[in-house]
C-alpha cells in the first residue's frame, strides 16, 4: 500500500513539478472558459438591416420603427430604391433589406395583403434562420396592434409561447455548460493520453517495470491523477459557469458530481488506451486529438445529435461525452436527480470499466 | 607543414561562452586562449562538460562567443560565419544524416548544399565512398545503416568539398573497433592532404593518433601539445604490479589505498599504477612492480585526478562465492524481430558474486539479450532463469531481487534527486528506519549531498549516473543488471564507477553489464563476446585475448582480440556460403 | 539564395514526404476524415423534431390544427392523452415541445374569443428551441390561412410578409458549415505540417548539420515552405472537391480566386508553423501550440459557427487578429455568393499582410546559430 502511495505520489510529482506543464493544466482551460463561453452563443444581438421605404404612409414609417426599435436590429442605411440593396449585403454590410412596398398603407386601409419583402443574406444558414424568426416576430406584432386599432377579423386562436428550463432561450445557458464539459474533456484526455508514452519515450517506463509493481498497479497510479485534477477543475469551472456567467444550477449537486466522475473515469481509460498504443508521444498526440475532435463533434455540444443521419447517431452511443452533456443540462436547467439520470450513469460506468480494463490488456502487452 | 608565420588554423583569444540566465548561468568556457596549429591533427580532450563541444560549435560560428575573439582560418568566427562556413566541414556528435534518404540521397543534398560542382560529383562519391567502405550501400536509407557506417556516413557528408579545417566532435562514440580504426584512416588521410583537423574524444587511445592534444577542463585549457611529449614527462612513475598469490581486484583496493599512488587501473593479468611526482614505488610483500612506458590514459589522470577530490573507497570484506552457485542461466537464447534475428542461440552461465559482461558493438545484441534477462522482452525461444526464476512470468516479488540501470538516463527528470531516491526505495517496500538508513547512505555514498534538491535532469552527467546506481542499489539487490552504464560518461568517472562496481561484486552482488569500451572488458570476470547476435568468444579477459593472439601479435589488446575474432568469424561465414 | 542550394534542399524534403506517410496523412486524410465527419454528422437543420399534441376533447375544429402540424416536415408528432402526460414525456426528453389544446378550443375559436394554444418548449437548447418556435408560428399562420379562407372574412395578419433568402434558399446548413470546415482544416494542416517538421529537424540533429553549412537561414525556411505549400494546397484541392461533389455545395466564384485566396492564406498557416517551430524545438511542445493557438480559435472565434457579429466587443477585436476568420469569410463568400469583391478583396489584403508578417518574423527570429 506504502508503494501504491508513492507510486501515486511520484504520477502527481511528474505532473506538476514542472512549470509549464502546471501552466498548461490551468492556464489555457480558463482562458479558454471565459473567451469561449463569450464568443460561443447562436443568440443574434447586432442584426444589420438595411431599409427601402417605397411606402408615403404612415403604416410604412410605423413598421419600419418597430425594426428599428428591436434591441436586436441595427439600421445601417436607408435607400430610396432596392438598387443599392445587393451591394451593401454581397459586402456583409447587412444581414437583411425591408423593403415596404408602396402600396404599403393603401391595402392595410383597404384590407388587402399589404405588400412587406424581407431579402436576407442565407451565406450562414443559422443567422438568416434566427434573425428571420426575429423578424416574423416583429411583424406578427405589429399584425396584432393593427387589427386591435383599426378592426379586422379577431384570430380564432393564438399561441401562447413557454420556454422551460431557459425561459429567454439564452443560447449561453445552452454552451456554458457545455464548456464545462468540453474543457474536462480535453485536459483529462491530455493528462492520461501522454502518460504512458511520455514515460515509455523517457525510458522510466522499463525501469517501473522492473520494480515489483503490477501492472494494474500502475496504471491505477496513472489514472489518479487525471480522476484528481479533472475533478478540482471540473468543480472550478462549474463554479466560474455559475457565480461568473449566472447560469442557474437548479438540479442536484451530487447527480452532477457522480456524472462528472463517471464520466472522468472513462475518458481516463480511453486515454490511458491511447497512451498504452503510441509508440512515441507524437503518435500519442495525434491519437489523443483524432480521438478529441469526433467525441466533440458528435457529443451534442454545439449541434444537437437529433439532426445527424441515423448512422451517425449509434456511433455517438460509444462517446462519453454524449452522456456527459445530457447530464450537465439536466442537472444545471432541468433539475434533475440521480433517479433521473440513472439512464446516463450507466453507460458511462460500462464505457469506464471497458476502456480501463482495454487499457490494462494493452499496456501488459505493449510490455513485451 | 605549417610554414612560420601562416596564420593558425584556428584562434581563439580570451574567449568566454555561458549557457542560461542570471544566477544559473554556466560558463561553458572560461577566458579560453588557444591555437590550433594547420594542417595537423589536434585531439581535443577532457572531462564530462568540459566545454568540448562548445568550443568546436564556436569555430563552427553556431554559437557567438560572450567575449574575446574567435578566429577561423584567418576570419572572424562572428563576422565572416558565412565565409567560414564555406571552408570548413563539421561533424556534430549526433551527425544530421536523413534517416529515411538514403546514403546516396544524402550525399546529394550536402554536395549540392555545400556547392560541389556537378561535374566534380561522380568522382568525389566515388572516392569517398570507396574510402568508407560504403560502395555497396548507396541505395540503402542512412536509418538503415549500423551505427559505425552512419558516422563513416556522416564524415562523407562532411568531406565532399574537402575542406581547410575539419572540426569532428566525438565521431567515435559508439562505433564498434573496425569502424573505429576505419574512421582513424580516413582522418589521417585528410592530413596528407594538408586539411586541418580537429577531433574530440572520449577514447584517450585516440590521443595517440594525434600530433598534438588539447586537454580541457571546466572550460579552461589545462594542457597542450603532442602526446608523446606530455606522456614522456610521467616517465619513471607508470608501473605493472602483479602478485602471485592476491586477486588483482584486491590488489587494485590495496594500491589505491597506498599513499603516493594516484590511479590504480586494472590491466592485462595485474594492475597499472601511477605513481605522483617524487613518489617512489613502495612494493609490500609478494608485489612485484615492474616500469611500463606511460601512455596518455596517465597523462589524463594526472592532470586531472589533482584538480579533484580523491575518492577513497570504503574497504570491504570479501566474501568467498560458493562453486558452481549459479544465479544466471541461459541456455539456446533466440530472439527474432520479424524476420530479423537479433539473438542468434546465446548460452551462457554467471555465478553468484561475478561480474559478468556483454561486449559487443552497437547492434550486436547485447541490448536485446539484457532485456529478455530482465524480463523487459520475452525471449522467441531458449531457456532464461534468474535467480531460478523467468523475471517475465515471475510474481512480484521476484524483481524485488534485481537491481536495475538502464542504458541512458531514465529517472525522472522533473523529480528532484531526493525524490527520485525516496520514489524508488518505497517501491522496493523499504521503510521505517531501513529506508531512513539506505536513503543516508545513497547520499553519502555517492555524494549526491549538493544536489538533493534539484531536477534529476538538470546535475551533471556524472551525477545522473551515481543517481541512477544508487537508484538501483537502494534494496541491496543480489543481482545488478547495467545496460552500458558508462557510455558517454568521461574516463575518470567511468574508472571511478569501476571501483565500485568491483565494491559490490566483491561483497557478493552479481553484476551483469554491457559495454562498447574494449578496455573494459578488463574489469570483468569472465565475458562474452557478441556480434550480429551470436556470440565470437566467451571466458575471462585473458581467455579471450589468447584465442586472438598470433605469432605476429602474441600479446593482443582486447580491441585487437575483437577485431580479429569478428574477421575471423566473418571469414567462416563467407567459408560456409 | 543560391538555386542550386535551394533546389537541394526542395528535393531533399520532397523525398522525406513521399517516404514519412505521417505528412501525407495530415495533408490528405485529415482533410478526408475531418469533412466527412462534419459533413455527415453536423447539422443546424432541425428535421422531425418530436413534438407532443395534447387535444384534449379532439373535434373538428381541433383536427385541421393538428393535420398541419402532421404534414410539416419539421415536425413528427405524438398524440398525448394529457398535459401531464405530456410533461413526463418532455422530462424524459422523449419530445422537445408539446402543443396544448384545451378541452374549451373548439367553443372559443367558434366564437366567445381566441383560444389560447398552449406551446411549451425545451428551452436547453436555445437555438433548436428559436427555430422550434419559429415552424410552429409558421404552421399556425398556415392554419389560419386555411382558416380564413375557408370561411372568408377580414384578414387575420393584415401584412403579407414575403421573405427571400439569398445565397442559400434552402437555408442548407451545411451549405455554409463545410465552406468554414475547409478553412478551420486548412489551419490546422498549414500549422501541425510545418510545426511538427523543423521541430523534428532539432531533434534528430539535423539543423545543427544544415547551419554549419553554408546554406542560408532564408535557404532552409524557403526549402520548408516550398514544398509543403505544395502539399497543403493538394490538401485543399482535396476539400474543395469533396466539398462541390460529395456534399453538392455550390461553388459560385471563380475558382482561380479561389486558388489565390487559399495560396495566401496557407502561406499564413505555414508561416505560423514556421515560428512557432524555430521558437519551440520540441515536437511535443510545438503540437501542442500548433492546436491550442490555431485549432480551438479558428474552430469557434472565425465565424465558422458563431456569428462574429454578436460577441461581445473584446472578443470581437480578438477575433481580428486571427487569420482563419479572413479565409472563413472569403470562402463563404466564394462559395455561396461568387466574386464579391468588396469581400474577398479586403480579406486577401488582411491575409497578405499576415503572411508578410508570420515569414518575416520568422526568418527575422531565426538565427543561423544554435543560442
Amino acid at each position: 500500500m506504502a508503494a501504491l502511495l508513492a507510486l501515486i505520489r511520484k504520477e502527481f510529482l511528474a505532473l506538476l513539478r514542472d512549470k509549464a506543464s502546471r501552466f498548461v493544466l490551468i492556464g489555457p482551460p480558463l482562458i479558454q472558459l471565459l473567451v469561449f463561453s463569450y464568443a460561443a452563443t447562436f443568440d443574434l444581438n447586432n442584426i444589420p438591416f438595411v431599409v427601402i421605404n417605397e411606402d408615403p404612409g404612415f403604416a410604412g414609417r410605423q413598421v419600419v420603427a418597430r425594426f428599428a426599435g428591436a434591441p436586436a436590429f441595427r439600421e445601417v442605411a436607408a435607400l430610396p430604391s432596392t438598387a443599392g440593396v445587393a451591394a451593401l449585403i454581397d459586402r456583409n454590410d447587412a444581414l437583411l433589406a425591408i423593403h415596404v412596398d408602396r402600396t404599403f398603407t393603401r391595402s392595410l386601409l383597404a384590407g388587402r395583403p399589404a405588400p412587406l419583402q424581407i431579402v436576407i443574406d442565407g451565406r450562414n444558414s443559422n443567422t438568416a434562420a434566427i434573425a428571420l424568426s426575429y423578424a416574423s416576430d416583429i411583424v406578427l406584432g405589429f399584425d396584432a396592434e393593427w387589427v386591435a386599432a383599426h378592426g379586422g377579423a379577431s384570430t380564432p386562436a393564438v399561441l401562447d409561447v413557454r420556454a422551460w428550463y431557459n425561459p429567454n432561450l439564452l443560447s449561453r445557458w445552452f454552451v456554458v455548460p457545455g464548456i464545462v464539459g468540453l474543457l474536462t474533456f480535453v485536459v483529462t484526455i491530455l493528462v492520461s493520453g501522454l502518460s504512458v508514452v511520455r514515460e515509455r519515450e523517457a525510458g522510466t517506463f522499463d525501469q517501473l517495470l522492473v520494480t515489483p509493481y503490477r501492472p494494474w498497479e500502475i496504471l491505477l497510479a496513472k489514472a489518479t491523477p487525471g480522476l484528481l485534477i479533472g475533478s478540482a477543475e471540473a468543480a472550478l469551472i462549474v463554479a466560474v459557469a455559475v457565480f461568473w456567467f449566472g447560469v442557474p444550477l437548479i438540479g442536484s449537486l451530487a447527480a452532477l458530481a457522480l456524472g462528472l466522475e463517471l464520466f472522468l473515469v472513462s475518458a481516463i481509460g480511453i486515454g490511458l488506451m491511447i497512451s498504452s498504443l503510441a509508440a512515441t508521444q507524437q503518435q500519442g498526440l495525434l491519437g489523443a486529438f483524432l480521438f478529441l475532435v469526433p467525441a466533440i463533434i458528435l457529443s451534442g455540444f454545439a449541434t444537437p445529435i437529433a439532426n445527424m443521419p441515423r448512422a451517425v447517431q449509434y456511433v455517438t452511443y460509444v462517446n462519453p461525452m454524449r452522456y456527459l452533456m445530457v447530464i450537465l443540462r439536466g442537472t444545471f436547467l432541468e433539475g434533475d436527480g440521480i433517479a433521473d439520470l440513472a439512464g446516463q450513469y450507466w453507460p458511462l460506468a460500462l464505457l469506464g470499466i471497458g476502456s480501463l480494463a482495454a487499457a490494462t490488456i494493452l499496456a501488459r502487452r505493449r510490455m513485451s | 607543414m605549417a610554414e612560420p608565420g601562416h596564420p593558425p588554423a584556428l584562434r581563439f583569444a580570451a574567449v568566454s561562452k555561458g549557457f542560461g540566465a542570471g544566477a544559473r548561468r554556466n560558463a561553458a568556457i572560461r577566458d579560453l586562449t588557444l591555437s590550433i596549429p594547420v594542417g595537423r591533427i589536434t585531439g581535443l580532450l577532457g572531462p564530462d562538460a568540459a566545454g568540448k563541444t562548445t568550443l568546436l560549435r564556436l569555430a563552427a560560428g553556431l554559437l557567438r562567443a560572450d567575449a574575446g575573439q574567435v578566429h577561423v582560418l584567418g576570419l572572424d568566427a562572428t563576422r565572416d560565419a558565412a565565409r567560414i562556413q564555406a571552408r570548413i566541414g563539421y561533424m556534430p556528435q549526433r551527425f544530421g544524416l536523413y534517416e529515411d534518404l538514403s546514403v546516396q540521397e544524402n550525399l546529394d543534398l550536402y554536395a549540392q548544399l555545400q556547392g560541389l560542382q556537378p561535374a566534380e560529383r561522380p568522382a568525389r562519391y566515388a572516392e569517398l565512398l570507396r574510402l568508407t567502405a560504403l560502395g555497396p550501400f548507396g541505395a540503402r536509407r542512412a536509418g538503415a545503416l549500423s551505427g559505425g557506417m552512419k558516422q563513416k556516413l556522416g564524415l562523407a557528408c562532411a568531406l565532399l568539398r574537402v575542406p581547410d579545417l575539419l572540426l569532428l566532435d566525438e565521431p567515435t562514440v559508439g562505433v564498434d573497433p573496425i569502424s573505429r580504426r576505419e574512421l582513424w584512416t580516413i582522418v589521417a588521410d585528410l592530413r596528407n592532404r594538408g586539411v586541418s583537423v580537429l577531433v574530440s574524444t572520449a577514447y584517450l587511445d585516440e590521443a595517440q593518433r594525434c600530433d598534438e592534444v588539447v586537454l580541457l577542463d571546466n572550460g579552461s585549457l589545462l594542457a597542450q601539445g603532442p602526446p608523446e611529449a606530455m606522456a614522456a614527462d610521467l616517465a619513471g612513475r607508470c608501473y605493472a604490479v602483479r602478485h602471485a598469490m592476491v586477486d588483482r581486484r584486491t590488489l587494485q583496493q590495496r594500491l589505491l589505498a597506498t599513499g603516493g599512488v594516484i590511479d590504480a587501473r586494472l590491466e592485462g593479468t595485474g594492475v597499472r599504477a601511477l605513481l605522483a611526482a617524487g613518489a617512489a614505488p613502495a612494493p609490500s610483500d609478494g608485489e612485484a612492480w615492474q616500469t611500463v612506458p606511460p601512455e596518455f590514459a596517465d597523462v589524463f589522470v594526472d592532470r586531472l585526478q589533482a584538480r579533484r577530490a580523491r575518492r577513497v573507497p570504503a574497504a570491504v570484506a570479501p566474501t568467498v562465492a560458493a562453486e558452481n552457485d549459479t544465479v544466471l542461466h541461459v541456455a539456446g537464447l533466440n530472439r527474432w524481430f520479424g524476420k530479423f534475428r537479433a539473438v542468434a542461440d546465446v548460452s551462457f552461465d554467471v555465478a553468484r558474486g561475478e561480474v559478468f559482461g556483454l561486449l559487443g558493438a552497437n547492434g550486436a545484441g547485447k541490448t536485446t539479450t539484457f532485456r529478455m534477462l530482465c524480463g523487459l522482452l520475452p525471449a522467441s525461444t531458449g531457456e532464461l532463469r534468474v535467480a531460478g526464476q523467468d523475471l517475465r512470468t515471475a510474481p512480484a516479488e521476484a524483481r524485488r531481487r534485481i537491481g536495475y540501470v538502464a542504458q541512458k538516463f531514465a529517472l525522472y527528470g522533473n523529480l528532484s534527486v531526493a525524490q527520485n531516491l525516496s520514489f524508488f526505495a518505497a517501491a522496493y517496500g523499504l521503510r521505517g528506519d531501513r529506508l531512513r538508513a539506505r536513503l543516508d547512505w545513497a547520499e553519502a555514498e555517492f555524494e549526491l549531498g549538493a544536489f538533493m534538491t534539484m531536477n534529476a535532469a538538470d546535475i551533471p552527467l556524472g551525477y545522473k549516473q551515481r543517481l541512477a546506481l544508487a537508484c538501483a542499489l537502494l534494496h541491496e539487490p543480489p543481482i545488478l543488471f547495467l545496460d552500458e552504464p558508462t557510455s558517454g560518461v568521461d574516463p575518470l568517472s567511468r574508472s571511478e564507477f569501476w571501483q565500485r562496481i568491483n565494491q559490490y561484486a566483491a561483497a557478493g552482488t552479481t553484476v551483469l553489464i554491457t559495454t562498447h569500451f574494449m578496455d573494459e572488458a578488463e574489469y570483468c570476470d569472465r565475458l562474452v563476446l557478441m556480434s550480429q547476435g551470436s556470440v565470437l568468444a566467451a571466458g575471462t579477459p585473458a581467455e579471450v585475448r589468447a584465442r586472438a593472439a598470433t605469432p605476429e601479435l602474441p600479446d593482443p589488446t582486447m580491441e585487437d582480440a575483437f577485431i580479429g575474432l569478428i574477421a575471423a568469424h566473418e571469414a567462416g561465414l563467407r567459408r560456409a556460403a | 539564395m543560391n538555386a542550386g542550394r535551394l533546389r537541394g534542399l526542395i528535393r531533399k524534403e520532397s523525398v522525406q514526404i513521399l517516404r514519412d506517410p505521417s505528412a501525407l496523412a495530415i495533408a490528405f486524410v485529415l482533410p478526408l476524415f475531418l469533412l466527412l465527419l462534419f459533413g455527415y454528422g453536423v447539422s443546424l437543420n432541425a428535421e422531425h423534431v418530436p413534438v407532443g399534441v395534447v387535444a384534449e376533447h379532439p373535434n373538428p375544429q381541433t383536427d385541421p390544427f393538428v393535420a398541419t402540424l402532421r404534414r410539416s416536415r419539421y415536425f413528427d408528432v405524438h398524440t398525448l392523452p394529457s398535459p401531464a402526460a405530456a410533461q413526463i414525456a418532455m422530462a424524459r426528453r422523449q419530445i422537445s415541445s408539446f402543443v396544448w389544446l384545451r378541452s374549451d378550443f373548439a367553443r372559443q375559436t367558434l366564437g366567445s374569443g381566441p383560444a389560447t394554444i398552449g406551446v411549451a418548449l425545451n428551452g436547453v437548447d436555445a437555438n433548436t428551441a428559436r427555430l422550434v418556435q419559429g415552424y410552429l408560428t409558421q404552421s399556425w399562420q398556415i392554419w389560419l390561412a386555411q382558416l380564413q379562407q375557408e370561411q372568408g372574412g377580414a384578414l387575420a395578419f393584415p401584412v403579407g410578409l414575403q421573405t427571400r433568402i439569398w445565397f442559400n434558399p434552402a437555408l442548407r446548413s451545411r451549405d455554409y458549415l463545410v465552406p468554414g470546415l475547409i478553412a478551420v482544416i486548412m489551419t490546422l494542416i498549414g500549422a501541425l505540417l510545418t510545426a511538427l517538421v523543423v521541430a523534428r529537424e532539432w531533434e534528430r540533429g539535423t539543423m545543427e548539420a544544415l547551419m554549419a553549412s553554408p546554406v542560408t537561414m532564408a535557404e532552409i525556411l524557403f526549402g520548408k515552405l516550398l514544398p509543403y505549400f505544395v502539399l497543403g494546397m493538394g490538401g485543399m484541392a482535396l476539400s474543395v472537391a469533396l466539398a462541390v461533389f460529395l456534399f453538392a455545395v455550390p461553388l459560385q466564384g471563380s475558382v482561380l480566386v479561389l486558388a489565390a485566396v487559399s495560396a495566401l492564406f496557407l502561406l499564413v498557416a505555414l508561416g505560423m508553423g514556421l515560428l512557432i517551430s524555430s521558437l519551440a524545438r520540441n515536437q511535443f511542445v510545438a503540437g501542442q501550440i500548433a492546436i491550442v493557438v490555431t485549432f480551438l480559435p479558428a474552430f469557434i472565434l472565425s465565424g465558422f459557427i458563431f456569428d462574429i457579429r454578436s460577441m461581445p466587443l473584446p472578443i470581437r477585436l480578438i477575433t481580428h487578429v486571427l487569420p482563419a476568420r479572413y479565409f472563413v469569410s472569403s470562402l463563404q463568400t466564394l462559395f455561396l455568393a461568387g466574386n464579391v469583391w468588396a469581400v474577398v478583396l479586403p480579406d486577401i489584403a488582411a491575409l497578405a499582410l499576415m503572411a508578410a508578417f508570420f515569414l518575416g518574423v520568422t526568418l527575422w527570429r531565426s538565427h543561423k546559430r544554435l543560442d
